[in-house]
């Protein structure tokens, strides 16, 4: 299984499944990371963690603990 | 009758910027009822019957965080006459979201289409009446920074406020249409089996579509809702659905929301192809960058802390206190008082009590003021956004934030700004740890404390100012890993889903006023609770038992300091005189120096209190000195602090809990330190006892699983396992 978390800077990749519950799927979704939607990862922050990725037009900063949620394919 | 007009948009849409163009000076601000979210209204310029209500930034109406149940009830209980939906045109995508949520509400919508001076420089399209049309609702481009369109978009909502909002128009795609039209009919009947009025077209849509989520506010009790059958239907055909695209209900609505929304930005806008980074890409590149990073933001904070601290506030602070309350206001109120022959004790509350305090906390005042534009204009140009995505890493290890550091930094100067710093962290959790602890950093007002013990106990001595910093970073980091583990700071695993708005110059008149905001909101502060704790313990330092004005050492404070005194006997220091000194350390900390030299019999004393450091060195073993000092640094801040820790709070309960805690946590530090001093020195008693079961509970509140978060448990042990498979 691919995750997003495994992504790394430059990337591009869909996402196929959000997994998790709750609020913190709600809010990765409302922020337009949904099934279908394109990814760019545009870079991991300074000290590893998070990591700063594009999704329909906004930037947007994610905890790998959260990107893991994310199943993706290239 | 009045028109009320709902602002509502996505954080960082210029909704703000264009809420003051609207409304201008009338504008007030308070809290939402109950929670900490900031609610502004004002009225339309040049129209005393139209209110302007500004709704939280937020990106979904989904009721998971205090903004999105604020703006949600708001909307649905309290409904406006029309809704203004701030788009920014640059981020369109993603903004329509919220709009497609805002449509169902059955409230006429316009949607300004803002920053649109920003997609017509960078060469793009946007085609307003087709956009407008897919909507269903009239869009006026405007551009909140330059003021262009924000009057055509009031008057467009004035123009649509009376009028019934379009019917709702099918966006999802057949199969979930069919599905809300099935629960729809079945709600319909439902209504009419119990005799109510039917609903609008879209009312029904929009109970449908919450039907369909599961929404837990309207479908907390189905069976009287739905009626047993029909919720069992109902529930079939959500399972059916959700079987067929493998999916929840929720994240079905939420997916075909997107799925619309790319059709209509498919249709309406024109994005030139741009092979250039944009000047933010540029900025973020240098700003964030792997190694520049650290540095950079190290210099932003220096800066920071240079001129709000350092130099123009803390210069202006210095006058303030100095010359403004010290000579200038005092001298003048003497002098008047003087001549209407007031009684003496009046003269002393006025002069000593009421100006003294309060003086003593709107010395702050200028600091703070030049910290909160700082502050203001990081947050607006989106710096720190970035800097919460720098140094999240470091700081979610001990159950803080990325945005944690700057409190604690301003903290170094007051702890009261720092405080009051707190508010750009989204988190409740983490904003309250933040608050709980930012004053454990040594502040300004403490030095002359650190002075005082190391100049009178341990002459010569290098280490004791390193060790108090070095204290108070131990006892955040400490609080941060045994707090998150307690059931009210588990709650929830707050997601770290942020934003990284692109960069911009900042408007002035917007960080002005953000600026005199917060000042003023800690104003009215220190003008009610500051100032009654100031004339109480005025009352208490100058009066005796039998009401007359007596020597502090006569007072009131004197005797009940006696009679609490034993309870400070297991840190070494259980003289009256500390325990009154520690006291009156409430008003401002400094004053522990000057009690001191009154105690002793001195008038005036300088700043590090020199002059009683023979009698100090006499009372005072070296040990119980630097348990007196470590539990002065860390126990409940003065009162100027408590009452920023009460405005962040908004809770009185909160407020106790942080005072609380911190006495308590500096009680059992200044035990463990004196008594695992006297050990050493071959000392046992009960004291000692207690000390190691303080160590032993400390140990373990670190190195427990957290008992409240089962899946963070799991989190931490998959990270402790990847870290020993790194190893």
């Amino acid at each position: 299984m691919n995750t997003l978390e495994n992504a790394v800077s430059g990337d591009r990749v869909v996402v196929t499944k959000i997994h998790g519950e709750g609020a913190v799927r709600r809010r990765i979704m409302d922020m337009g990371v949904t099934k279908g939607a394109e990814i760019f990862i545009h870079k991991i922050a300074p000290l590893g963690d998070p990591l700063e990725i594009h999704v329909r037009g906004s930037a947007i900063s994610l905890r790998k603990e959260d990107a893991k949620l994310i199943e993706v394919a290239q | 009758m009045t028109k009320i007009i709902a602002l509502a948009g996505n954080p960082n849409s210029g909704k703000t910027t264009m809420f003051n163009d609207l409304t201008g000076s009338t504008q007030h601000t308070g809290n939402w009822p109950g929670v900490t979210v900031e609610k502004k209204e004002g009225r339309l310029k040049g129209r005393r019957d139209v209110t302007v209500q500004d709704l939280p930034g937020i990106y979904s109406l989904s009721p998971y965080s205090p903004e999105e149940l604020v703006a949600r009830n708001y909307l649905v209980k309290e409904r406006p006459d029309v809704i203004v939906n701030i788009v920014d045109a640059t981020n369109i995508e993603r903004n329509l979201y919220l709009t497609t949520q805002l449509a169902e509400l059955g409230i006429p919508v316009v949607i300004a289409l803002n920053m649109i001076d920003i997609v017509n420089k960078n060469g793009d399209l946007i085609d307003i009446r087709q956009l407008g049309e897919a909507l269903g609702c009239a869009v006026v481009p405007t551009s909140a920074l330059k003021g262009t369109g924000l009057e055509k978009a009031a008057e467009t909502a004035l123009s649509c406020s009376g009028k019934p909002p379009l019917s709702p128009r099918p966006i999802f795609s057949g199969d979930v249409e069919g599905a809300l039209a099935e629960i729809g009919s079945l709600l319909s009947e439902r209504r009419k089996e119990r005799g109510e009025t039917p609903l609008t077209a879209t009312e029904l849509r929009w109970s449908s579509i919450k039907v369909f989520e599961r929404d837990a506010e309207q479908t907390a009790n189905p069976d009287t809702l739905l009626g047993a059958g029909a919720a069992a239907r109902i529930e079939e055909i959500i399972r059916a659905l959700e079987d067929r695209y493998d999916d929840d209900s929720e994240s079905i609505i939420t997916n075909e929301r997107y799925l619309f929304i790319a059709g209509v930005v498919r249709e309406c806008v024109q994005k030139k192809n741009r092979h250039t980074l944009s000047a933010s890409d540029k900025i973020d590149r240098v700003v964030t960058n792997r190694v520049l990073a650290l540095p950079i933001f190290a210099g932003v904070m220096f800066l920071v802390y240079f001129l709000s601290i350092s130099t123009i506030g803390g210069y202006m602070t210095d006058w303030v206190n100095d010359s403004l309350f010290g000579d200038i206001v005092p001298n003048a109120v003497g002098g008047l008082l003087d001549s209407l022959g007031t009684a003496e004790w009046l003269n002393a509350l006025i002069l000593d009590g009421i100006i003294a305090g309060v003086g003593a906390v709107l010395g702050f005042l200028p600091q703070m003021l030049v910290l909160f534009l700082c502050l203001a204009f990081l947050e607006d140009c989106g710096y720190m956004a970035r800097i919460a995505f720098i140094l999240d890493r470091v700081f979610k290890r001990f159950g803080l934030s990325g945005k944690s550091f700057i409190p604690i930094l301003v903290g170094t100067g007051c702890g009261v700004p720092g405080i009051m710093a707190s508010r750009t962290i989204e988190s409740d959790n983490d904003r309250r740890m933040t608050v709980m602890t930012t004053t454990f950093i040594p502040c300004g007002a403490k030095l002359p404390i650190i002075a005082l013990i190391a100049g009178a106990l341990f002459p010569g001595s290098m280490w004791i100012a390193p060790s108090a910093y070095f204290l108070g970073i131990a006892a955040i980091l400490i609080t941060g890993v045994m707090l998150k583990k307690t059931r009210g700071f588990a709650g929830k695993p707050s997601p770290f889903v942020m934003e990284l708005p692109a960069y911009h110059m900042p408007g002035a008149p917007g960080v002005l006023r953000t600026m005199l905001d917060r000042g003023l909101a800690f104003v009215k502060r220190a003008g009610t609770i500051i100032l009654i704790a100031a004339i109480v313990i005025w009352f208490l330092s100058s009066f005796d038992f039998s009401l007359r004005m007596a020597e502090t050492s006569d007072s009131i404070l004197a005797a009940i300091g006696g009679a609490v005194a034993p309870i400070f006997d297991p840190l070494g220091w259980g003289d009256w005189r500390a325990t009154v000194a520690t006291v009156t350390g409430l008003i401002a900390k400094e004053n522990i120096v000057g009690t001191f030299g009154v105690l002793y019999g001195f008038g005036e004393v300088a700043e590090d209190g020199a002059e009683y450091w023979p009698q100090l060195a006499a009372a005072f073993t070296p040990l119980a000195a630097y348990a007196f000092l470590a539990f002065n640094l860390l126990c409940a801040p003065c009162f100027a602090a408590i009452g920023a820790i009460r405005r962040e709070m908004m809770s009185a309960k909160w407020t106790w809990f942080a005072v609380g805690y911190q006495c308590g946590f500096a009680y059992v530090v200044a035990l463990i330190i004196y008594q695992m001093g006297m050990l050493a020195s071959g000392h046992f008693g009960v004291g000692t006892v207690f000390a190691i079961l303080c160590i032993l509970v400390i140990v373990y509140m670190l190195f427990i699983k957290k008992p409240y978060a089962g899946a963070d448990a799991k989190n931490t042990q998959r990270l402790a396992a990847a870290a020993a498979a790194a190893e």
